[in-house]
């Protein structure tokens, strides 16, 4: 029997315009499924009083149906979008040209800024030093990508600068979302161009405190705070604390530790747990410890300006009308 | 891939490999969390796949915050030598898109390990079972025609129920129609055992039946079962928890009391 009912379900994760307070907005990708199976309008997005929009994680899980044939404008249409979701790396034409010939990027130290907070905190106190070209980008399309004309954010959102008179020196500023099965391949494919001898990697990282577990309660005064984790090949003393049980990484801190441990590779993410949203510079003084240690080999700027700290935090002010 | 941790690759021939499937609940992981932090199991290597989501933590093992610190990843397999057992633990749900390529991944690596049986400890939806599947326990259990030759006697022994096949469309008796192998959310269960069915690979799946919520004593139910077939623990301890609970379970629902509450 052909029949065939039309199921509704959510996509991986929706994209919320900013300052859509308490409106819920559904896009439901729809798909074909087997029949008997009851008809199942799950959403995986609460909206709460206070307009946030928190994801909730159903731990249920689909039982596969391959065994459906799946016809062939449905498999040029999965084919295509996986076309379209993949990571590309853009190199200067200098850096593309050392790529092609089978020369790696000599790299010892990679600081890896993931979040707006981690990514401003580089901008201020190392990449304002001026010493810093611009080597790449990174672009990932996915379904939190917004479609603006002229120049996308998605040019900007993942930069790879280089030390001009160190050049062993990478750092890459990560501020877009990159989705769950793009981190893996992002990874592979920087890593790809990254030497792995004697490379160090330096991950800063942003989340929310509220994905922090404890069994104490955390007083207002508590974040913003810092932890560590590292893989097997570090040999160092991390700045702060590890991460403790149960916590855990996600995201592109993860991927990148998942690879260096698979490979060997002295890897460390501080990650920041902090109760703001959006960049601001407590957050951002939380990473200052981490400096201590990159400043063997990078030139900082411990005192920036205040002018230099407000271009970078006055940017969100506008945007929430969640207090009026 | 598997990638060793150690300098050597281990061996697994003639181990039993003992996995979960993702499923409701999260109960075969939580079962397999128990028998590595119960029997001391030591790390051998990682799956390193773009088919799991990436996650990092520290040892979920530990039992003190010294030994704590070491990295651990979205699939990892345990070993021990003196048991011939294998463990694989999977901590991050598959990608939807790549579910048939890590099982094709899994079989392949299970073919060229040469382990001598593999078991799978998996769930389903409670609220799905049919008439019959409501009386007696939430157990079951499947296996391919290549383990039933050799487990046969010791399958009839234990007295266990095997998972029944439901008929394609209930209610229609219809001749045409062969009763089917049903798991509703059961994650990669079936695929994985109609793959191992294909590829006369000895496979078993372990499963119970349960809903979402607080799901540890299923953990120790599955635990249990798989017990009275391997006996990876000694039988003369008859306590009634002989299953020691790993430090990664703490704080399952939720933080601590603020203490301004009171």
């Amino acid at each position: 029997m052909a029949e065939k009912r039309w199921k509704v379900m959510p996509p991986q994760a929706l994209s919320f315009p900013q300052g859509l307070c308490g409106v819920m907005v559904l896009h439901f990708s729809v798909c074909m499924h087997s029949m008997f199976e009851p008809l199942n309008l799950s959403t995986t997005i609460m909206a709460t009083f206070f307009g946030e929009v928190l994801s909730v994680y159903s731990r249920a899980v689909e039982e596969d149906d391959d065994e459906l044939d799946e016809n062939e404008e449905d498999e040029q249409i999965r084919r295509e979008l996986e076309e379209k979701r993949e990571v590309h790396l853009h190199w200067s034409p200098e850096v593309s040209e050392s790529l092609k010939s089978g020369n790696k990027l000599q790299c010892s130290n990679f600081v890896l800024a993931v979040g707006q907070n981690a990514s401003s905190f580089l901008s201020v106190h190392i990449l304002s030093t001026a010493n810093w070209d611009t080597i790449g980008r990174a672009s990932a399309w996915n379904e939190r990508s917004r479609a603006v004309t002229g120049q996308s954010c998605e040019e900007s959102a993942c930069v790879f600068y280089r030390h001009k008179d160190n050049p062993t020196v990478l750092i890459c500023q990560v501020s877009c979302y990159v989705a769950e099965d793009q981190l893996f391949q992002w990874t592979e494919k920087v890593f790809d161009c990254l030497q792995h001898r004697e490379l160090n990697v330096t991950v800063l990282s942003d989340t929310s405190v509220a994905d922090y577990k404890t069994a104490d309660y955390l007083g207002g005064s508590s974040a913003p705070f810092l932890r560590s984790l590292h893989t097997s090949a570090f040999g160092d003393q991390p700045v702060c604390q590890s991460l403790e049980q149960p916590n855990i990484v996600t995201g592109l801190p993860a991927a990148v530790l998942n690879h260096c441990q698979v490979h060997r590779i002295a890897a460390v993410v501080y990650q920041c747990y902090s109760d703001v949203i959006g960049p601001d510079s407590v957050t951002m003084e939380t990473y200052k410890p981490v400096l201590t240690k990159l400043g063997r080999s990078i030139q900082l700027d411990l005192s920036p300006s205040t002018d230099a700290l407000r271009k970078f935090v006055r940017t969100t002010d506008l945007q929430s009308n969640l207090y009026i | 891939m598997f990638i060793s941790s150690q300098s050597s690759a281990p061996s697994f021939r003639d181990f039993t490999l003992v996995m979960p499937a993702v499923a409701v609940g999260n109960v075969g992981q939580l079962a397999v969390d128990l028998i590595v932090s119960t029997l001391n199991m030591s790390r051998v290597g990682h799956i390193h796949t773009d088919c799991l989501i990436p996650m990092a933590g520290n040892d979920p093992y530990a039992s003190s915050k010294e030994d704590g610190e070491e990295l651990h990843t979205p699939a990892e397999v345990y070993a021990a030598a003196e048991l011939k057992l294998a463990v694989l633990q999977i901590r991050a749900p598959i990608l939807q898109s790549k579910t048939k390529k890590f099982r094709q991944l899994l079989v392949s690596w299970i073919k060229s390990s040469g382990f001598s049986r593999t078991v799978v400890l998996s769930s389903s939806h409670a609220y799905q079972r049919d008439d019959q599947q409501l009386q007696g326990t939430p157990l079951r259990y499947l296996v391919t025609p290549s383990l039933l030759k050799g487990s046969a006697d010791a399958l009839k022994e234990l007295g266990w129920r095997e998972m029944e096949r439901v008929p394609a469309f209930p209610g229609l008796t219809d001749g045409n129609t062969e009763p089917r192998l049903c798991i509703p959310g059961g994650g990669i269960t079936k695929g994985l055992y109609t793959d191992s069915c294909k590829e006369d690979l000895p496979l078993a799946v372990l499963l119970v039946f349960c809903s979402e919520g607080d799901n540890i004593p299923d953990a120790f139910a599955l635990a249990n079962h798989l017990n009275d077939w391997l006996h990876l623990l000694d039988d003369n301890s008859k306590q009634p928890n002989k299953w020691k609970i790993p430090t990664s379970w703490s704080l399952l629902f939720g933080n601590g009391i603020p203490p301004a509450l009171f």
